[in-house]
């Protein structure tokens, strides 16, 4: 067996190290998650020379190892626990060279841990834009390091970077300056209490807020013959920790880095120019919005039939292939309808994947942030409270865990409650084969009524958002500090394979994670709805022929008869049937309610329980659409979903929390059940009362 | 007189003199915002907050609140 050597990505974020990642292991990769919490953990395999293989963890981007967030912990908790499995043998450094003196602050951090480390200055292709020159030598000097100066856009340098890595016995473990000098007395006696261990993990330890696991800081704070310092103190002493860096990494740049100002090309002014102007700005954003709604309407609708015909056929192809019985009735009108109805919306997932990857990829995200602080803040959110609650438009659970950046729990706690009020893709296939039933064809100004109608509901939700927000700041009695910091980063075109890679995982963990629950879920609804206690279901067929025997009705009219009358009498008809007082005021029957119930799990499951329900006994190929437009009213007559009950059930399913792993991860992130509950309760009463008022006002 | 990072006007550029390193997150330091170091006022969002900086070379956006604990001296 060859030796697998570990290797720890770091870098701070905007450095390119997702695509240092990407190149090195191309496919070969696999996202997790860390035990116990809810960070992204990236893994990848890849070969060097000389037949050396190399396992690649890519680490959350940071700024430096003094963690202000559960992401940043992740890296330093790896890199001072020496026991981790994952403990890198190699820490590669990505930096970005134009934020080359930033971006140094945190490898020299690195170096202090005598941690054998590679710096990878990525972006060699803008060195010419910039007039940028360096001295790679004096750098590797200074640095005592191994520098592999490299361009992902370009695809250059990367296999120099593998030959470093796979020579990386050779690399210096000596730190580069010792930061200990900014109180030698207090670090003395820190080494005398502990002289088994390295200093500057050491000091780590004692200045961070968070906890070590097996080095916890009480044991430190316990052990220690010499007084630890106060809060501000200590961060006093963090601030001149921090200044002699620089003061290092400015002298080392002087003479291994030079900048010719009058080389620079200068897109970024032009580009702030208009994309943060207080018109243009905003009119532009809103735009890029009005594009990605028209392109997930419009686009997606023929890869979307086209899905939907190819289930429909191969669950009748499954029908009249396969010998008749149970199995084969579980399988077409159980599984096969049941993936159907979530097959079928990956085009619309992938689409809005893809938008959001590339405003990241660019840059502008930083920019929408920038020019929304602001109105934000009215509203008790961050600037940063924008990135959730658009990335919220996919799905709710990455949104959730992205405000994790927002430095005060306030806001933060605001942004994780409203967030799930975003219309989220699970709702999706709700609205559009809704809005398909009961709205109109026809177009206004070129936009068609149904699209409209789709931005209406996107609007909605986020208006639901931002009230609640408002109000919810106005209730909440949290005191907490709140400061504000964004990185704006340089306009960048996004690189195909970063941004196909994005849409690739993010769709398949979505539909492989949705699609179990779907699964197990339509299984069950299948059983309920094709069993049955008592004479009413199991003599289903004897019960209808004597009811009907007057009226002469020919086999395949009978044949409905009986099938509809199972289903009535099924154990799945019973429970609708239970519930149905509570939701008739709301213009639905007994198996729309089974519908909602289920999709409490997850709300993607409305249509493919319909679809379940609708092919139980139902021989006839034919899409879920078509089925649902033919359901009757039973107690109005009429179509059963139309106008009233159509705008009320699109706003049930736009106010309710129907999700139940968006619920866990609220309660992942705020550790406690309090918040995800009354997410729960709050959020259906709303969903309740203004269902029921569309509904009485519109019948 | 020195002035605060708030007063900047678009465009302007000055050196940080202090930080009052106790009202300001350690991350911003971190990302070069420490004395010495030159500043420029980049953008300006609508209703006059956050402001876009280029510090020592980062760019970034700091709330008013947190500028005004910044003290720098106007280049002209």
């Amino acid at each position: 067996m060859s030796k697998q050597i570990n290797i720890a990505l770091i870098g701070n974020p905007n450095t390119g190290k997702t695509s240092v990642f990407n190149a090195l292991t191309g496919l070969n990769q696999k996202v997790g998650n860390y035990p116990g919490i809810t960070v992204e953990k990236k893994e990848g395999i890849c070969k060097l020379p000389r037949g050396v293989k190399a396992h690649i963890i890519d680490l959350p981007g940071t700024y430096s190892l003094n963690a202000s967030s559960l992401d940043e912990n992740v890296v330093i908790e790896l890199l001072l626990n020496k026991n981790d499995k994952d403990f890198p043998d190699v820490a590669v450094v990505v930096s970005d060279v134009e934020n080359l003196k930033r971006n140094l602050l945190l490898f020299t951090q690195i170096k202090d841990l005598e941690i054998p480390t590679i710096l990878v200055i990525n972006m060699a292709d803008r060195m010419k834009y910039k007039g940028i020159s360096l001295d790679i030598e004096h750098l590797e000097q200074e640095l005592k390091t191994k520098i592999a100066v490299i361009s992902t856009r370009k695809n250059e340098g990367i296999d120099n970077l593998k030959l470093l890595i796979s020579n990386y016995r050779d690399l210096s473990t000596t730190p580069c300056l010792n930061a200990s000098e900014i109180d030698t007395d207090y670090f003395d006696k820190l080494r005398q209490a502990f002289p088994s261990q390295l200093l500057y993990k050491l000091w780590l330890v004692i200045t961070q807020d968070v906890n070590f696991g097996k080095m916890d800081r009480n044991e430190v704070e316990a052990l220690a013959s010499f007084k630890t310092k106060s809060k501000s103190d200590l961060k006093r002493l963090q601030q001149k920790e921090t200044i002699k860096r620089y003061q290092f990494i400015n002298n080392t740049l002087k003479k291994g880095q030079t900048i010719d100002a009058s080389q620079a090309k200068d897109l970024r002014t032009k580009f702030d120019r208009i994309l943060t102007h207080k018109v243009w700005g905003y009119l532009i954003f809103f735009l890029i919005l009005l594009l990605i709604f028209q392109a997930i309407y419009d686009w997606s609708t023929i890869p979307m039939d086209f899905i939907d015909g190819v289930f429909a056929s191969l669950s009748d192809w499954v029908k009249n292939t396969l010998p008749e019985g149970a199995f084969t009735n579980l399988l077409a009108e159980g599984i096969i309808s049941g993936l159907g109805g979530i097959v079928i919306f990956i085009p619309q997932i992938a689409f809005l994947f893809l938008f959001i990857a590339i405003l990241e990829e660019t840059g502008y995200m930083s920019r929408v942030v920038f020019l929304m602080d602001r109105v934000m803040r009215r509203f008790g959110l961050s600037g940063k409270s924008i990135v959730p609650l658009i990335s919220g438009t996919a799905c709710a659970i990455p949104a959730i865990m992205a405000t994790r950046n927002i430095e005060s729990w306030k806001e933060r706690l605001i942004t994780i409650l409203v967030t799930p009020f975003t219309t989220c893709s699970a709702r999706l296939p709700v609205y559009l084969i809704i809005i398909a039933l009961v709205i109109p064809e026809g177009r206004f100004l070129g936009l068609s009524y149904q699209a409209l109608t789709l931005m209406l509901l996107y609007l909605l939700g986020f208006g639901a958002a931002v009230i609640s927000a408002y109000i919810l700041n106005k209730v909440l009695k949290i005191k907490s500090k709140t400061f504000f910091v964004v990185e704006m980063p340089n306009y960048k075109l996004p690189l195909f394979k970063n941004v196909a890679i994005t849409v690739l995982e993010k769709t398949k963990s979505f539909v492989f994670g949705a699609g179990k629950i779907i699964l197990a879920i339509s299984i069950i609804l299948w059983f309920l709805a094709s069993y049955g206690p008592g004479d009413a279901f199991n003599d289903a067929e004897n019960i209808v022929k004597t009811e009907y025997a007057s009226q002469n009705l020919n086999e395949e009219e009978l044949n409905q008869k009986i099938a509809s009358q199972k289903l009535e009498h099924s154990f799945i008809g019973i429970a609708g049937h239970a519930i149905e007082p509570v939701i008739r005021p709301l213009g639905y029957d007994w198996k729309i309610g089974i519908a909602i119930v289920s999709s409490f799990a997850a709300r993607e499951v409305f249509v493919g329980t319909l679809a379940t329900i609708y092919s139980v006994g139902n021989d006839d190929e034919d899409t879920i659409k078509n089925r649902m437009a033919g359901e009757v009213n039973p107690i109005l007559g009429g179509p059963l979903f139309n106008f009233a009950s159509g705008i009320s059930l699109l706003l049930f399913y736009a106010f309710a929390m129907q999700c139940m792993s968006t619920l866990a991860v609220v309660k992942k992130e705020t550790n406690t059940w309090k918040w995800p509950t009354l997410q729960l309760v709050i959020m259906t009463a709303i969903a309740y009362i203004s269902a029921l008022i569309a509904y009485q006002f519109l019948k | 007189m020195d002035n605060t990072l708030d007063t900047l006007k678009r465009g302007e550029r000055a050196i940080i003199i202090d930080v009052s390193s106790h009202l300001i997150p350690l991350k911003l330091l971190e990302m070069g915002c420490l004395p010495g170091n030159s500043v420029e006022l980049v953008q300006v969002a609508p209703f006059s907050d956050p402001l876009y900086l280029n510090i020592n070379g980062s760019h970034l956006a700091i709330r008013k609140e947190t500028a005004i604990h910044i003290i720098i001296e106007k280049q002209v």
